[in-house]
């Protein structure tokens, strides 16, 4: 599979939020707003393309008995990192997403891809991997967030587009967050079929 | 190379070294992103006492001290002064009882115990409803804005317990959470002034705002 295949198979065939249905409780949890959304995503990017990266390199050092504490360890470094760095120089952001960077260690996507592909592939695909499946994370994550924010106070990244009394307050609480996934995803789906 | 076999020697062996590396790798990383930690932490801080205090001319992050409220509970004070006479202070304080979780507010007060500013620090209320407590009491709008009232004729309180401050629409548990906070505030500044020994022309003032916040409490009522 060339490297550019593996980039389009995590954005479309094998979206993470769409189709795999994986790492629901930051997709449900961080979509408040157009921005909150992005930023998960690309935090959770970052931490996909390094621990794809340092797992392909490991995989022949690590014994098959302790690969997931081993991967557990890599991936919360990789978390760490971002998490202090974020709190250092971007901290208006780290106070909004705060609790839910820890979470990036436990969200299943980033241990799936090191199990299902990094450990069974060279650097380089796995890079593209990350990156695909992380863009795809992404990009979910920043439509739901646009249309929850949308649909909810009538702004799209904190540019008022309509009034606020026309939006819809149930859209920004976690209600709105499971109705608007399960139309994205039915439409989505819809998309995927034709 | 082969994949390592899984024997007690080399699962002991990887996985202490991955954990050590991971440990050097984070140890960097925290050496040289603790000090703009810190710095952004306190530029934060003191950016909010400069928005919720009248001018000053001192550093009042190091002049901060501690002070008892009426609970018994303690807050942390910044006194600022101007050519070292007191202006005002800037109050951090909190409530427990918000919707979902603890508010943190800082709120300053000018000598006579009048709010200036304040400044919502922390807080986990509810998105669009709660959460609009950060504009609402300083928005001049009926009786929402609790700048420029005083304390001294007693505590704020939300119109549906009998006060004359206007709750954020359907959210009455935040608005009381956060005019909560802001009592606190006031008794710990109160307190503190009682033992710093306050001048006594505070009384005179403390009667001339009462007067204000009357005032505006019958506008208020006119405006409904």
């Amino acid at each position: 599979m060339s490297n550019w295949k593996t980039l389009t198979n995590g954005l479309i065939k094998e979206n993470p939020v769409f189709v795999l249905l994986l790492g629901m409780c930051p997709t449900l949890g961080t979509t408040s707003s157009a921005i909150n959304g992005m930023s998960m995503g690309l935090a959770t990017m970052f931490v996909l393309i390094c621990s794809n990266a340092a797992i392909s390199l490991l995989k022949k050092l690590i014994p098959d008995q302790v690969r997931i504490p081993a991967y557990i360890v890599v991936i919360a470094t990789f978390v760490t990192v971002v998490q202090m760095c974020m709190e250092a120089y971007l901290p208006a952001l780290y106070a909004s997403l705060g609790l839910f960077i820890p979470l990036i260690v436990v969200n299943c996507i980033v241990l799936g891809r090191a199990e299902a592909f990094a450990a069974k592939n060279n650097v380089i695909p796995s890079i593209f991997d990350g990156l695909g499946i992380g863009l795809g994370f992404t990009l979910a994550l920043t439509l739901l967030g646009a249309l929850r924010e949308l649909l909810g106070t009538g702004k799209l990244f904190s540019f008022t587009l309509m009034p606020e009394e026309y939006g819809a307050l149930v859209f920004v609480l976690a209600p709105g967050a499971f109705i608007a996934l399960g139309y994205l995803i039915a439409i989505v789906n819809k998309l995927r079929k034709e | 190379m082969e994949k390592l076999k899984s024997s007690l020697l080399n699962m002991l062996l990887s996985l202490t070294i991955v954990c050590v590396c991971a440990g050097g790798i984070l140890a960097t990383v925290n050496m040289y992103t603790s000090a703009p930690i810190t710095l952004a932490k306190a530029a934060a801080l003191e950016t909010a006492i400069k928005n919720v205090t009248p001018p000053y001319d001192n550093n009042p992050l190091e002049e901060a001290y501690n002070a008892i409220t009426s609970a018994g509970d303690s807050l942390t004070i910044y006194p600022a002064t101007m050519g070292g006479k007191p202006v005002g202070v800037a109050v951090e304080s909190n409530s427990k009882n918000g919707f979902s979780g603890e508010i943190r507010v800082i709120v300053g007060f000018d000598t006579e115990g009048t709010i200036v500013n304040y400044s919502v620090l922390e807080h986990a209320e509810t998105p669009g409803l709660g959460s609009k407590m950060e504009e609402w009491f300083r928005t001049e709008k009926n009786n929402q804005s609790v700048i420029g009232r005083s304390l001294s004729s007693g505590n704020l309180s939300v119109n549906k317990d009998g006060g004359d401050v206007d709750a954020i629409t359907a959210s009455t548990i935040s608005s009381r959470a956060f005019l909560e906070s802001i009592n606190r505030a006031y008794s710990a500044y109160k307190g503190t002034d009682a033992t710093t020994g306050a001048t006594s022309n505070t009384t005179a003032t403390d009667a001339n705002s009462e007067a204000t916040v009357l005032e505006e409490a019958k506008e208020g009522g006119e405006n409904e």
